[in-house]
């Protein structure tokens, strides 16, 4: 029995299947696999990657907290922010990297401080991501991937 | 009556003002389809989200779980978050939308906390708020009112990270300073013609009242939703869950408010954006029948000159 995934981000719908045989979903708790017939089930979750295996596929995303809500036959991924590894432009990530290391520099008070080491956390989990998705299939998804998630 | 080159000028001048007016509509109508595809596109989250927050609130038998849904009583002081505009040129658009505030203030009898977006609306409440204080017969709560924050020039584009800092603000208020109930006025925007301002309440957050279904405007109705709740596990617990979800909640509410003001702020600016136009070829027409009258007149000065000047060489002779 396949489950239904839906991942939504405040901004947009990025993605939605109903043929997923499992869900790997970065929860706060840790690294966490949801097959068909979880227990209902909602938990907060941090920075890291989702996947949704779907027969031979696994779709990507990156996601920067939220909430997961799992139900037997459903998973809904309420992210507070994501976006599709295939969309991950590293140059422009390196860039903000780059940004992010530049204003470390320059002294700034704690809480600039904690905002900066937040980006730069998005940007290594980002990079990570980014890199798996092209050893895997070298990237060649990218333009179904961004007309399915538009 | 004026001479031509004057009024050759002016004609200029109305046919610039017309090309400035038409660009400024052009402008507002590609705002307009921006601004309602950016509220259509945050629906399903805050569906989801909403759905999240009666359920675990279902569980919570009554207690309130979170702070944000902690309903005071008696409310001794409100706040108010009023969106409007930075820019005039809007037909009555700004005017509208504060007086229905102030308006409401005004019924409500509380202190008033004010955290103004748009420039319009923070001068318009910092004057009446200056007349308010000279006005002896005006009563006490109106006078102890104050604009706490203020925010202008957003981006034409505004997303959640915007809003962020205007919800945090909003937080405080009702967390720290006290004000038991926090309210936001806005424009709904119903079409290009009519456009509705709006006073809704913003916190406390009530999941089951339907009024909330309203505030948002963005959750459809859904009566299955309390018999839909479900024991969940809860990872970390409730209260984790609900610290994500609710501010949230708050901050969509608040950028939907600001989406359709904004979309409302457009088509009001287009229309009369398109009015001005109209006068202005209507006038740019009367001005070159004027133009054409004054040219003729002095055609007709200079051959009556002319023949003049004739036949006062023929009476010489």
């Amino acid at each position: 029995m396949p489950i239904e995934v839906e991942v939504v981000s405040p901004v947009r719908l990025l993605y939605r299947t109903e043929q997923a045989d499992m869900v790997i979903v970065p929860g706060s708790e840790g690294e966490l696999g949801v097959l068909p017939n979880h227990a209902p089930l909602l938990t907060t979750m941090g920075f890291g990657e989702l996947r949704i295996v779907e027969g031979e596929d696994v779709v990507s995303f990156v996601i920067y907290g939220g909430i997961v809500e799992v139900r037997p036959d459903k998973v809904t991924v309420l992210a507070d922010d994501a976006e599709s590894v295939y969309e991950i432009d590293l140059e422009q990530v390196e860039a903000a990297r780059a940004r992010a290391r530049d204003l470390m520099a320059s002294a700034p008070d704690d809480a600039q401080r904690a905002e900066i080491a937040q980006e730069l956390r998005r940007a290594e989990i980002a990079v990570r991501a980014r890199y798996r998705a092209m050893q895997q299939r070298g990237g060649v998804r990218s333009v179904e991937e961004e007309n399915n998630s538009a | 009556m004026p001479t031509t080159r004057e009024i050759k000028r002016r004609i200029n001048s109305v046919k610039n003002i017309n090309q400035v007016t038409r660009a400024l509509e052009a402008v507002s109508a590609s705002y307009v389809r921006r601004a309602q595809n950016a509220v259509l596109a945050s629906r399903p989250y805050a569906q989801h989200a909403y759905d999240v927050l009666v359920n675990v609130a279902a569980q919570s038998k009554g207690e309130p779980l979170h702070p944000l849904l902690y309903v005071h009583e008696p409310v001794e002081r409100i706040g108010i978050l009023l969106i409007t505009g930075d820019r005039g040129l809007a037909g009555a658009y700004n005017a509208n939308v504060i007086r229905r505030a102030m308006r409401f203030a005004e019924s409500y009898e509380r202190p008033i906390h004010w955290v103004t977006v748009g420039r319009r609306g923070r001068d318009a409440i910092r004057r009446w708020i200056a007349r308010l204080e000279r006005d002896d017969s005006a009563p006490a709560y109106l006078k102890q009112q104050e604009i706490v924050a203020e925010f202008s020039y957003l981006p034409a584009d505004p997303d959640l990270g915007d809003v962020a800092e205007i919800a945090q603000i909003v937080f405080d208020e009702f967390l720290k300073v006290p004000v038991h109930e926090f309210f936001i006025a806005y424009t709904h925007f119903i079409n290009t013609v009519t456009q509705a301002p709006r006073v809704l309440p913003l916190l406390p957050l009530r999941p089951f009242e339907t009024h909330v279904k309203r505030i948002s405007e963005l959750v459809q109705p859904d009566p299955e939703v309390r018999s839909r709740t479900r024991d969940y596990i809860y990872e970390p617990d409730a209260a984790a869950i609900l610290d994500e979800v609710i501010p949230r909640l708050t901050q969509l509410q608040i950028l939907q408010a600001l989406r359709e003001s904004l979309s409302s702020e457009h088509s009001a600016r287009m229309v009369a954006m398109r009015n001005a136009s109209e006068s202005a070829e209507a006038l740019a027409e009367a001005l070159q029948l004027e133009y054409n009258k004054a040219r003729q007149l002095v055609i007709t000065n200079e051959i009556l000159d002319i023949i003049g000047g004739v036949e006062a060489l023929q009476d010489r002779d």
